[in-house]
């Protein structure tokens, strides 16, 4: 019954059916699951499942987006319980689209994945200078530091942001990734970030990749 | 076809611009000022890359307005501005263009999301309205809709660009998928012809997101779906980082090299988007003349 229960969660979520999956996730707790193994065995499987069909091309992004919904009705049910038990976030991510670039909508997505996985974010917004990632990072004190950027002239702007924190001594107490359409894995090599992520996806899995 | 459309094509392929906002990053806009902002406050170096684009023999130019819709420019604290910012931005492309060339007003994306409810319909068409009779108003040949990676937002745009009267361009991002051949939404060119054929789009085509060898592919299903004149404008390839500063490695002339290919698939009109300058223009029109004798 439990199992039955569960797959049909899954199969909610990866099939973006947003209407459902509060219900499914109901039958969850009342077939006696606890909150850890609906998150554990239903959801988060779930949004691997999706991570993989959009990083194959067989997703696009309002799939993923409406499979994310699907994933927030269900997830809200456990919430409470969640939080009051043992389970902790498996990481903290500060992100934000850097000094002069505007752009929004790739950061978004990869923050929503974020949440969805089980991570605490706190997202700096657009236009954000060097100076506001270090003061946030010493405040919140992140596991990761992300950084978005659409447009080639804002590109360099992540590597003055690691360069003030190496400046200030703190380079090495943080991870950073990059990440935006101009972005690449040569780029963020030659400006010494941990780590870049193609799409939301990829960079999803390369947080987790970081915070194991 | 359209009076105008027709005329350009006359004589076979027709060329058109570059870049704008490299083109002006090199005359000194600063990082995070607003490049539409220019219009108001340096006409005369926006003239200057216009004036470069019709030197290298561009027979369409654009302006530069492609984030002046009120969702763009509130970031910049200047949602205040659109109605001028796309005045003067027609202004000065027409004022350079003479009769030399035709100026299609440029209208890019708002940045938000139709799909999840980031904006409505409802707010993006009247955002659009307001740039696109903006334009009209200034005097633009026509318009275009472009860089568009949701077919949603890129009708909502058309139908309001197409409200003037004027000829209208519906281009679209084809960068994603298993193939490179879908936008980030997952529209395929054929659902974008058909959706901009029905809206009654003039010209339909692709520009940005990929280098000139992956619009191949794309032109041939356009041209297969349609019989629309196509648009072309293919970035120089991808950006890389060289000594604190972004460069696009493709030339001018290895770019011009897949122009007979590009003609051969179906392309009306070619240019170039991102990491393109004026020498791209001058080789792409010599690979032109070329194919036209």
């Amino acid at each position: 019954m439990s199992q039955q229960a569960i797959d049909s969660l899954k199969d909610a979520v990866v099939n973006m059916k947003f209407n459902d999956s509060p219900e499914l996730a109901e039958k969850c707790k009342s077939s006696g699951l606890s909150a850890v193994d609906i998150l554990n065995k239903a959801l988060l499987p779930a949004l691997d499942v999706v991570g993989k069909l959009f990083k194959d091309g067989d997703y696009f992004l309002p799939d993923v987006l409406m499979s994310v919904k699907a994933y927030e009705g269900a997830y809200k049910l456990i919430d409470d319980e969640l939080k009051a038990g043992s389970y902790k976030a498996r990481g903290k991510i500060l992100m934000g689209t850097v000094e002069g670039d505007i752009h929004e909508i790739g950061k978004n997505i990869l923050l929503a994945l974020c949440q969805g996985n089980g991570f605490e974010v706190e997202d700096l917004g657009i236009n954000v200078s060097p100076a506001t990632f270090l003061e946030k990072a010493k405040e919140i004190e992140p596991d990761i530091i992300g950084m978005s950027a659409l447009l080639t002239t804002t590109m360099p702007v992540m590597q003055k942001v690691i360069e003030l924190f190496a400046e200030n001594g703190l380079r090495d107490e943080y991870k950073f990734i990059v990440g935006g359409s101009p972005v690449n894995q040569k780029f963020a090599d030659q400006i010494g970030a941990d780590g870049y992520g193609e799409d939301a996806q990829s960079g999803i899995e390369l947080i987790k990749r970081i915070t194991e | 076809m359209h009076p105008l459309i027709e005329k350009l094509l006359k004589n076979g392929v027709a060329v058109t611009d570059g870049s704008w906002g490299t083109q002006m990053q090199s005359r000194g806009l600063k990082l995070g000022e607003s490049p539409d902002s220019w219009n108001i406050n340096h006409p005369d170096l926006v003239a200057e890359v216009a004036q470069q684009y019709l030197n290298a023999g561009s027979q369409v130019i654009l302006t530069n307005t492609f984030s002046a819709n009120r969702f763009v420019l509130e970031k910049f604290g200047i949602a205040d501005q659109v109605e001028e910012i796309n005045r003067k931005g027609v202004e000065v492309s027409k004022k350079a263009a003479q009769d030399r060339a035709a100026v299609f007003a440029s209208i890019g994306p708002s940045g938000k999301l139709l799909v999840t409810n980031d904006v409505t319909e409802d707010a993006l068409f009247q955002a659009y309205e307001v740039q696109a009779k903006a334009q009209a108003a200034a005097g633009a040949d026509g318009i275009i809709i472009e860089t568009m990676m949701d077919l949603n937002e890129a009708k909502v745009a058309v139908s309001a660009a197409k409200q003037t009267g004027l000829p209208v361009i519906a281009c679209m991002v084809f960068d994603s998928g298993r193939d490179k051949d879908r936008t980030t939404m997952g529209n395929t060119t054929e659902e974008a012809v058909e959706a901009f054929t029905e809206l009654g789009a003039d010209v339909v085509g692709a520009n940005c997101g990929q280098g000139i060898e992956g619009f191949i592919p794309i032109c041939k299903r356009l041209r297969n779906a349609t019989v629309l004149p196509i648009w072309m404008k293919p970035n120089a390839g991808f950006p890389e980082f060289e000594d604190g500063a972004v460069v696009y490695k493709t030339t001018a002339k290895e770019f011009a090299g897949y122009v007979p290919e590009l003609i051969s698939a179906g392309a009306n009109f070619i240019g170039g988007c991102c990491g393109t300058d004026e020498n791209f223009i001058i080789e792409i029109k010599k690979a032109v003349e070329k194919i036209k004798k």
